[in-house]
């Protein structure tokens, strides 16, 4: 063999190591209902949503190259699939689940259409599906307009029981999820969706199938955000269509992505935990909350555009949860493996 | 002639999407710069316009003339220091950093003004009123022929800007390849500039006109966006005539949609974008493939 030998890593012993700590984690976590007080029980499933949401955001804009400002659309339609599912008679926790994986089928359709768009195009376009969508789940007399509705079948529930289930569920939601698009970025489609993202003609030309790629990456993200709205649908009971579909969910998973780092892994569950910290923190501010939110999302996207994540990997070497490969002279970093950590 | 009535209405309706298109055709279709806090900027000078008239009597009319020319020096700020910083950041910097403004904006006029809609009208005197009889059933109001026509005179400004004069011509040279002009001697970042303000300053325009013929609160720039958009995309992308045609199919149908139910207003504006979008996926494949074609010819 000619040339130095060069080492080709993915595991490192640190991100051995990271994974069985954060496996161990959710293991933990699992006790929490019957350990924790309410409050903090409550506080943590509100958590695992925000983690759904900002990883789903992440998925389709940090490793997709798609920038969505509407996906408010799958977080309302989610909500509003599991009342109708409740409606019929399903039994109120399947129907949660079953409301997730109903509007991930729904956006294969939305898909078609809206993944021939590109950049901004793509952006406000999704947008206005989130609009038509909102007017359209308005017509619907059981939601009976701005009113709105509520999830009645939990009342069945018992208080103390609905606070475990709702805990529990999330957290095996976010787990899952997280677990799939780790599994997902790791194979073919993780190199695929990035090589997209990064020249999407150039891509096409080597032979990634560029429509069925970014159709995964769509669904998945689709059916996450529907999950996260059937869940806060669990937590909060009531449904007002102006209060899911607004765009200020995109807002908020736009903050959590960017802030924690856009197209790296770990970034956007470091970026959910900030924004709940900030929330829980300066929630009660009120609206200037908001505009420190928008404006850490604006100064984030010019002055460190990989996030705070992307920034300490930079400088340290992380690498907690292995997507792509590292290339090593012995002893020597040469240059990491993976596309989107340039 | 009822139906008559409400076609007309729709024309004119799409008159002011038209207008509040402009600068988001001129920067999105021919710059190729995506600016989603569009419709944040064009609600700030609408309430930088009602602070004037509202606070210090200024007649909107006059304020405009003041108006105008800082909403163009913020443009020049805007351009400085987000939106060349993020053009170098890549495809999707300028996207999110956009969006982060106009959050920012957003919230930052409600914890200024409050929820409180606003109007210009009161202050335009009997022009938010007074109409043209044509037949019995036919009036048109002064204010909506006023807003036609004063985007129709901004797009055909602007074509006779972009295809006659120098700047113009820097303009398209430098949207096509911002790297290769400066061998030419043209300063792209001067260039960008320039524009950034051409387009702030209609922007201001659109926001006099929303303020005078409807009412806006501090959220009301999500929904300008969203007009402007679809009225580019269905007009063709790059195309500022086909704009004001995209405005007028929006409007039209809007009020299709009104006359068959009250709740059809919107239902059928954002239905027939989405029609025009499927369809140009279905009758050309790649809709990319289809705006490059729009653009050049």
């Amino acid at each position: 063999m000619s040339g130095p030998d060069l080492i080709v890593q993915r595991w490192t012993t640190r991100s051995a190591w990271f994974v069985a700590a954060m496996g161990a984690l959710v293991v933990l976590l699992a006790l929490g209902p019957t350990v924790f007080s309410a409050g903090l029980t409550d506080r943590l499933t509100t958590l695992f949503i925000y983690v759904i949401l900002g990883a789903m955001w992440n998925a389709l804009a940090g490793y997709g190259g798609l920038v969505s400002v509407g996906q408010q659309a799958f977080f309302g339609l989610g909500a509003y699939a599991a009342i109708r599912l409740s409606h019929a008679e399903v039994p109120v926790y399947p129907a949660i689940v079953l409301a997730g994986l109903a509007v991930g089928v729904l956006s294969l359709a939305v898909g078609e259409v809206m993944l021939r768009l590109r950049g901004g195009e793509f952006a406000v376009g999704m947008w206005v599906v989130a609009e038509l969508a909102h007017l359209l789940v308005n017509l619907d007399p059981l939601v009976q307009g701005e009113t709105g509705t509520s999830l009645i079948a939990l009342n069945a529930v018992g208080a103390v029981a609905r606070r475990g289930y709702n805990y529990w569920l999330a957290l095996a939601t976010m787990a899952a999820l997280l677990g799939v698009l780790f599994a997902l970025l790791r194979g073919r489609v993780g190199t695929a969706i990035q090589s997209i993202r990064d020249d999407e003609q150039a891509a096409g030309s080597l032979g990634v199938r560029v429509l069925p790629t970014k159709r995964i990456v769509f669904v998945l993200a689709a059916t996450g955000c529907a999950m996260a709205g059937a869940l806060w649908l669990s937590t909060a009971i009531t449904f007002q269509p102006k209060a899911y579909f607004s765009v200020q969910w995109t807002a908020y998973m736009i903050f959590m992505t960017l802030v924690g780092g856009i197209g790296t892994f770990e970034g956007p569950v470091l970026g959910a935990v900030l924004f709940f910290l900030v929330e829980t923190f300066f929630g009660a501010r009120g609206v200037w909350y908001l505009v420190g939110l928008g404006a850490a999302a604006l100064a984030f996207s010019l002055f460190l555009p990989r996030g705070m994540f992307g920034a300490l990997d930079q400088r340290f070497s992380l690498r907690l949860l292995p997507l792509g490969y590292r290339v090593m002279l012995p002893g020597l970093l040469l240059r990491r493996g993976e596309s989107g950590r340039g | 002639m009822i139906l008559l009535n409400q076609l007309l209405q729709g024309v004119f309706l799409g008159g002011y999407y038209a207008l509040i298109a402009c600068s988001l055709s001129f920067m999105f279709g021919v710059m190729r710069i995506v600016n989603l806090a569009h419709g944040s900027i064009v609600v700030l000078a609408a309430f930088l316009l009602f602070v004037l008239a509202d606070r210090f009597e200024i007649s909107p009319w006059l304020a405009l003339v003041a108006v105008v020319p800082v909403m163009a020096g913020l443009g020049l700020l805007l351009q400085r220091f987000v939106l060349d910083r993020s053009l170098r950041g890549g495809l999707l910097v300028p996207l999110l950093a956009t969006f982060g403004l106009a959050i920012v904006l957003d919230n930052a006029l409600f914890e200024s003004f409050g929820a409180d809609t606003r109007s210009l009208s009161p202050y335009i005197g009997d022009l938010s009123y007074n109409s043209w009889s044509i037949t019995e059933d036919i009036t048109v109001g002064q204010l909506d022929v006023l807003i036609l026509a004063v985007a129709i005179l901004l797009l055909g400004g602007l074509q006779v800007l972009l295809s006659r004069t120098r700047i113009g011509r820097a303009i398209r040279a430098t949207a096509e390849d911002p790297g290769t002009v400066g061998l030419i001697g043209i300063d792209a970042r001067a260039v960008y500039g320039m524009a950034t303000a051409i387009a702030m300053g209609m922007a201001a325009i659109a926001g006099a006109f929303l303020a005078m013929r409807a009412t806006f609160d501090p959220y009301s720039g999500g929904a300008q966006l969203i007009f402007a958009f679809e009225a580019v995309v269905i007009g063709g992308f790059g195309s500022l005539w086909g704009t004001l045609a995209g405005g007028i199919v929006l409007g039209v149908a809007q009020n299709i949609g009104a006359a068959i139910d009250p709740s059809g207003f919107f239902i059928a504006g954002h239905v027939t974008f989405l029609t025009v979008l499927v369809g140009r996926v279905a009758a050309g494949g790649d809709l990319f493939r289809f705006f490059i074609r729009r653009r050049r010819a």
